[in-house]
């Protein structure tokens, strides 16, 4: 059944291969995963294929319809692009952990039932840890470490989940399961770690920073727009993920404006776009879920491009703070312009692709009377545009120079970051390229005066906003600092309450064993005291006294046996 | 090493070209929310200026707001990492004696 190859499997097998291969032959593979994942993507017919018999569960390795095709040539072009990007690594364990890693996402896009999204979703924790690890410092060690933690928490409530839900005499497809029961809040969780949710969100801030130039461009593909996607499946409608996108759109662009880490920056807008994605699924209008599946297509494309840009600034200069940099457009003019045109698509500038996709969902909230919703999501428009589409152009490349002089990027980096750029201008332009693979027909058109002068006016007035407190001076400068967030609850609040009931537990437990062996001692010079020579009990006794107690004894218990006859007869 | 050559925004008069296009393109497209008939959803879209002063304003009280939550979630940069050690070190302590 070669017409029906999951894709998945053509990026296990080339990891395999490309293990023992070296320098060009191993590039090569890696290339040609993704290119032979999208031709599987292209000529597989809809329908279930790939269907396994494993003890009585069904597996569905390929299901194919509209939504997977879209998440499919989505995945294989990210993986292309982030392939030509790192061609330059020369590390064993990232560059097999990042083939595996997007094999394990074009998996779980693919899977049919629940077991089987089970097993990618942990295959998806599994290998991206590796990409953390990469990095090789302490930091990215401990960070990968919470990483893994939490990726494998969101697993093991889906594992939960699935199990609560079958139990419960439901099917194992992986279909709309919608809040009903126990189980399906549990799913909810589990895919909710993933995507990202608010106070779920801190193993995304904390380990893509951490990675290394390259690992972090694949770590900002895949894992939340699986969970975006998984989402889009199982939860469409469900009007609590417009009130949870919302809040999600929202706080962490003041986290943004503050951050020194210009990559923790990106990560933060992020879990912004993100939030766009969820909303539309919570309205789950067909409007609204196009413009959150087109917009996951868009934000991996432009996210990727600014990752990308800001890793050749950290692999150039080896810096990534704001703090530290400035003025490097004056050595790395090119990495410039790409920044801008990923900057300008995230905001989304008419003509680039952030602007085609993120209007759906706006006027998905709207249409159904999201009021304050829309507000908050038009909130978050004009501040993603001033901390990832100003804010990490203006700190890297311009502001105050740091005299830095470097050297432009490496080829392959600006291969990879022109072909992201040429995608958000084509998508931006061409919308319908994009609009053709979506899952429905709305006849939408982003182009009208409206809309456009709309959202013009309301990124110029951002940027207005920008130059006029820098000029004044209110601007916050960057600092080198770290900022609170909810993983303070676990790194700082949990250890330190666990530490304080541990060394009270500690010091109760001494002092019961002091006391303990204080009974102990005195006991034992009681004994000793009797039992020594001259000692109460090891005097000799005369006869007499003896024969005295024995009839003592005798006595009493008579006197016991009458009363309880006594008793008896009652 | 010194770097002899001056680059675009060294010159200020660039940058104060830059920044008069700009403020030129701001005037123009609030101009236009005048001469352009908008089909509008919301009510308040049917306010003059609507957009470029949520823009304005809301991006100002982001930073505002932004830099107030500094003064209580600000932390040095080694935070976590002198926390981690001193609890190492504590750990040390404790199966030393």
């Amino acid at each position: 059944m070669p017409e029906s190859l999951p894709p998945f499997l053509i990026f296990y097998v080339v990891a395999l291969l490309a293990l023992p291969a070296r320098g060009i032959l191993r590039a090569g593979l890696m290339l040609l995963a993704p290119v032979l994942g999208a031709w599987c993507v292209w000529q597989a017919p809809e329908g279930s294929h790939g269907v396994l018999q494993v003890l009585e569960f069904e597996l569905t390795l390929h299901r194919v319809d509209r939504l997977a095709t879209l998440f499919g040539y989505l995945f294989n072009l990210a993986a292309f692009i982030a392939f030509v990007y790192a061609l330059h690594v020369r590390d064993r364990v990232e560059q097999t952990a990042s083939i595996l890693y997007a094999g394990s996402a074009l998996g779980a896009v693919y899977a049919g039932d629940l077991i089987t999204l089970f097993l990618f979703w942990e295959m998806l924790a599994l290998t991206s840890v590796f990409l953390v690890w990469a990095r090789r410092t302490d930091r990215a060690y401990r960070s990968g470490m919470r990483y893994l933690i939490i990726q494998i928490l969101s697993g093991l409530l889906l594992l939960g989940g699935v199990i609560a839900h079958a139990a419960t005499g439901n099917s194992l497809a992986f279909d709309y399961i919608g809040l009903e029961s126990v189980a399906s809040w549990l799913i909810l969780l589990a895919f909710g770690i993933k995507c990202a949710f608010p106070f779920m969100h801190n193993w995304l801030t904390d380990a893509y920073p951490e990675s290394t130039p390259t690992g972090t461009v694949f770590l900002s593909a895949f894992t939340t727009k699986v969970a975006v996607y998984a989402l889009a499946r199982a939860f469409p409608g469900t009007e609590l993920l417009v009130y949870v996108g919302a809040t999600m759109a929202t706080f962490p662009i003041f986290f943004a404006v503050i951050e020194n880490d210009l990559r923790r920056v990106l990560a933060y807008s992020l879990i912004n776009q993100v939030g766009f994605m969820v909303v539309g699924i919570g309205i789950g209008t067909a409007l609204a879920i196009n413009g959150a599946v087109s917009h996951a297509f868009n934000d991996v494309i432009f996210k990727g491009l600014l990752f990308m840009s800001m890793g050749a600034v950290l692999y150039r200069t080896g810096k990534i703070n704001g703090s530290e940099l400035g003025g490097l457009y004056k050595t790395m003019p090119k990495t410039t312009v790409l920044c801008i045109v990923g900057a300008a698509s995230i905001s989304a500038f008419p003509l680039f692709s952030g602007f085609v996709s993120k209007s759906m969902v706006m006027s998905a909230a709207l249409a159904n009377d999201f009021h304050i919703v829309w507000l908050l999501l038009l909130f978050a428009s004009a501040g993603v545009f001033h901390h990832a589409g100003i804010k990490i152009p203006y700190f890297a490349f311009f502001a105050h120079d740091s005299g830095i002089r470097t050297q432009e990027a490496p080829t392959n980096m600006l291969v990879a970051m022109s072909l992201a750029a040429a995608l958000c201008i084509t998508i931006g332009v061409f919308p319908d390229f994009l609009y053709r693979l979506l899952p429905y027909d709305t006849g939408y058109n982003p182009y009208d005066a409206t809309h456009v002068l709309a959202q013009t006016q309301l990124l110029f007035f951002s940027a207005l906003a920008f130059a006029w407190l820098n000029l004044r001076g209110m601007y916050p400068p960057e600092l080198p600092s770290t900022n609170l967030d909810a993983d303070w609850l676990y790194r700082r609040l949990a250890p330190s309450v666990i530490g304080l009931t541990a060394s009270r537990v500690a010091r109760w437990d001494t002092e019961m064993r002091a006391s303990g062996r204080l009974v102990l001692v005195r006991a034992a010079q009681l004994v000793n005291r009797h039992h020594s020579p001259g000692g109460f009990l090891a005097r000799t006794w005369s006869t007499g006294s003896a024969v005295f107690w024995v009839v003592a004894i005798l006595a009493i218990y008579l006197l016991l046996f009458a009363v309880g006859d006594g008793m008896a007869l009652r | 090493m010194k770097d002899e050559k001056t680059y675009f925004f060294d010159r200020p008069e660039n940058v104060r070209r830059l920044l008069r296009v700009f403020y030129g393109a701001c005037i123009v497209l609030a101009a236009l929310d005048f001469v352009i008939h908008r089909h509008v959803y919301h009510p308040w879209e049917n306010l003059w200026l609507f957009y470029p002063i949520y823009g304005f304003v809301g991006c100002v009280l982001l930073v505002l707001v932004a830099k107030w939550m500094r003064t209580f979630l600000m932390r040095d940069e080694s935070y976590y990492e002198d926390l981690e050690r001193s609890r190492t070190d504590a750990l040390g302590d404790s199966r030393d004696a």
